[in-house]
């Protein structure tokens, strides 16, 4: 067997989930690393779910069998849940803890779980689970667009995460409009310090 | 990656490309010099990356009417001796079918691509066809390629193959490709030629029965070679994994999956990857057949393979088993993934493959469908509509809403439920035409800007001619807004970027007859809906445009301007009357927990078109 490394993303449309995993995904191909991608374009373009996943190493797919991700960034909470089927108990879960509710709810037609009880739900089932204020930490850094750059740094510094920080951050220059790169980094470098021994 | 590098990368660099921008290097570096195209997901960002970088490249390209539009255009092209590329979804190559057909016959002298993006799963179609169906139809050389590279590869190999037979050359990519990113090896970009010169020859070029039959003879003929080529082909190659029990014939996305599957599993077997696939060579799936026990064809949507390996078994008389779609061994429908092919697999190896334990969760989520955006001008067409017609105090159920292919077909959904029929673009017109006679029920249809351009036009001077009574609804948002904003023959751009020249939805509309014509700005709730009002009276054929521009394109010209207003509610106000919730229905409007009406200054696009909704005068521009 090969040795990939397997990455879920999911998020809501207009989070950046797109743009921070080609950031990823670009570092890892500068550092000489295999790297095959998969995006979602079109009718979902905002408010629906927005999924991407990839493989980095000798693979030839970039979807990720279920239950085999290394690493899942749930850029809002309950789409963590929707993507459960994708990790195991012994995944690297990161999980923006800001829901997004879309107008099904109000109009009565869908439901939002209670957030604790979906944060129960992920603890007993995750191991190494990451719950991030990404909002707070991104308007902090001084724009609350830069969420996905928050859990970037975050996924960055979990322990077996490929690609070194330099180079992530070397990505990202490449990858943002320079008007925004200082806040951008500085909401990665906030999301990077989150993480602890988990 | 900035865009402008998939014209700029140097030979022998690498960039992480999606399979639509690797579509584009390829055409580059294989000397294109005329692109065309209609939108459509999942081909769209071909079109997005040709818009930015055409000039540069010294590449003509256009956003044509519609799709068959767009082939011609190619056509002609090739047949001046220019390298062409023309490019749609799967559908849109069904509007391109006529000519499509006819252009396999007349041949080509520059070379030529059609692309086509299959949509298996159909994440934004409404269809799940199989176009490898339509290169057999048409007679046409078919390359399916895997990821990036071979997109980009294939494009080049592609017009070689089109100019050495004198043939357009059918390219069938599928969603997962199209929008799969991949590391990309690049070769030098080379200039094509600017202009062509086109040689009179109407044996070749004009398909009157007399010299169509000729031409068919020698389809047959360039077909018989093509095949040879396709069968020593290094295009079709073999993988082998070491063992011989099970053969594995497999093609695009799936080659993919079976990849992924054998390597996790150490399986094995043999592979036979197929990228150049029709004319189907059948003297290399021969000798495939011939080195191992039983088969497996693992492909994604038709069995179009799996009946071509069991013509040649029966042709040669072999007995062996053929697992696939039509023994149950892998499914017929939908997009495959490593899970089903692996799951297909289990059944057909004697092994047992990895079975990971899968996680669900029992707590209800919250259903995203995609939804009008805020500050979409639908909303206030479709919003004043329904006031029109119940003020008339006509029924709604009896009302027949004839709809189309675009972002207001999301009417479909609550609460304005105003979408009960729609097949095809174009077709709210003439499925309108047809109600309008075969009932006495109120005939509305809606149709968008580009969609009226591209096959709508034809069902207006229907009805007008045929006396049928409809209300047709034009919701001009000034762009192609479902495919990411295109210009369109309504936009002041054109595809090269340059000032064009509108033409008028309304001047069409006139000049076919209707009795009724007006244009109003849907933002305007109150004047909209008496418009509608007038109109919903008419005995004829009226004809209401309502025209303001898709928010995508407000949102980026108020960001260039700095203009950043947003909207809130006043609670002392508000009496919960929630008209702008369960009426209304803009995303950016929701009810917290403890019941109040809020408005997420996130999504809040500052349109203020419910302020015009709201009874109290709670809703004020945000301080």
């Amino acid at each position: 067997m090969k040795n990939i490394y397997k990455i879920q993303l999911i998020g809501v449309g207009g989070q950046g989930t797109i743009k921070a995993s080609t950031i990823i995904g670009e570092a890892a191909m500068k550092k000489g690393l295999n790297v095959v991608m998969s995006e979602v374009h079109g009718m979902a373009q905002r408010g629906g779910t927005v999924i991407t996943e990839f493989k980095i190493g000798d693979a030839d797919s970039p979807l990720i069998e279920e239950g085999a991700a290394d690493l899942m960034i749930a850029f809002e909470p309950s789409e963590a849940l929707r993507a459960i089927n994708k990790v195991n108990k012994n995944s690297f879960v990161i999980v923006n803890s800001s829901p997004i509710i879309p107008f099904t709810v109000s109009l009565g037609i869908s439901e939002y779980p209670e957030l604790s009880s979906i944060f129960e739900e992920l603890k007993t089932k995750i191991n190494h689970l990451i719950i991030i204020d990404a909002q707070k930490i991104a308007k902090e850094a001084g724009n609350i667009i830069s969420e996905n750059m928050v859990l970037l740094g975050a996924a960055c510094a979990t322990p077996g995460f490929p690609i070194r920080k330099e180079l992530i951050i070397k990505s990202m220059k490449e990858n943002l409009p320079p008007k925004s790169l200082e806040v951008n980094l500085r909401a990665f470098e906030e999301g990077f310090s989150q993480i602890g021994d988990n | 990656m900035k865009v402008k590098e998939i014209l700029t990368e140097k030979e022998g660099g690498k960039l992480f490309l999606l399979g639509n921008e690797a579509a584009v290097r390829g055409a580059l570096e294989g000397g294109v010099s005329l692109v065309s195209t209609y939108p459509g997901t999942p081909s769209s960002e071909i079109g997005d990356v040709f818009y930015k970088i055409a000039k540069d490249a010294g590449v003509y390209f256009e956003f044509s009417s519609n799709e068959k539009v767009a082939l011609e255009v190619s056509a002609a092209a090739a047949a001046s001796g220019l390298r062409s590329f023309v490019f749609m979804k799967h559908v849109g190559l069904n509007v391109a079918a006529d000519s499509f057909m006819s252009t396999v016959y007349t041949g080509v002298k520059g070379g030529m691509i059609i692309l086509s993006a299959d949509d298996p799963s159909m994440y934004s179609s409404q269809n799940e066809q199989d176009n490898r169906i339509m290169a057999r139809l048409a007679g046409i050389p078919l390359l399916e390629p895997s990821n990036p590279q071979e997109v980009k590869d294939l494009m080049k190999f592609g017009f070689e193959l089109s100019e050495k037979y004198e043939i357009p050359v059918l390219m069938r990519t599928t969603t997962r490709i199209s929008h799969m990113r991949g590391v990309v090896e690049l070769s030098p970009v080379i200039k094509g030629k600017e202009k062509g010169y086109f040689e009179k020859n109407p044996e070749q070029h004009v398909v009157v029965p007399a010299y169509a039959v000729k031409m068919r003879k020698k389809l047959m003929e360039k077909l018989g070679q093509i095949k040879e080529d396709a069968n020593h082909s290094s295009l079709n190659k073999i993988v082998d994994k070491g063992g011989k029990s099970l053969g594995i014939i497999t093609s695009g996305g799936a080659y993919n999956y079976v990849m992924d599957v054998v390597s996790e599993n150490d399986l094995k077997v043999k592979i036979l990857k197929l990228a150049f696939s029709h004319p189907f060579p059948e003297e290399a799936v021969l000798d495939f057949i011939n080195s191992v026990d039983n088969v497996l064809v693992a492909e994604e949507v038709e069995p179009v393979m799996e009946n071509e390996v069991l013509a040649i078994m029966g042709k040669y008389n072999i007995n062996k088993k053929v697992f696939g779609k039509l023994d149950g061994t892998l499914p017929r429908i939908y997009e495959y993934n490593p899970d089903i092919v692996s799951k297909g697999m289990a059944k057909v190896v004697n092994k047992v493959l990895i079975d990971r334990e899968i996680m669900s969760t029992n707590l209800p989520l919250p259903v995203r469908p995609p939804v009008l955006c805020p500050g979409c001008p639908h909303r206030g067409t479709y919003f004043a509509l329904k006031k029109a017609i119940k003020k008339l105090k006509l029924k709604e159920e009896d009302i027949i809403y004839s709809s189309d292919i675009g972002c207001y077909a999301l009417a479909l959904q609550s609460p304005y439920k105003m979408a009960d029929y729609c097949i095809s673009m174009g077709s709210s017109l003439g499925i309108g035409c047809g109600f309008a006679k075969a009932t006495d029920q109120k005939v509305i249809s809606f149709i968008g800007d580009s969609t009226f351009f591209h096959a709508g036009m034809a069902g207006l001077v229907n009805a007008v001619h045929n006396k049928d009574k409809i209300l047709l609804v034009v919701l001009d948002n000034r762009i192609t807004g479902m495919t990411g904003g295109q210009t369109n023959p309504g936009t002041p751009v054109d595809g090269m970027g340059n000032p064009a020249p509108e033409v008028s939805i309304e001047g069409i509309a006139q000049g076919s007859g209707a009795e009724f014509v007006r244009t109003v700005n849907p933002l305007d709730l109150k004047e909209t809906e008496k418009v509608f009002k007038e109109a919903l009276q008419c005995e004829g054929v009226a004809v209401v445009i309502t025209k303001y521009p898709c928010a995508m394109l407000t949102d980026a010209e108020n960001r260039k301007k700095g203009i950043n207003i947003k909207y809130t509610v006043n609670q002392e106000n508000c009496i919960k009357c929630l008209i702008c919730v369960k009426d209304f229905t803009c995303p950016a409007i929701y009810i917290k927990k403890d019941g109040s009406v809020n408005i997420n200054p996130l999504l809040c696009d500052g349109c203020g078109v419910c302020v015009q909704v709201c009874p109290k005068n709670a809703i004020e521009v945000k301080k």
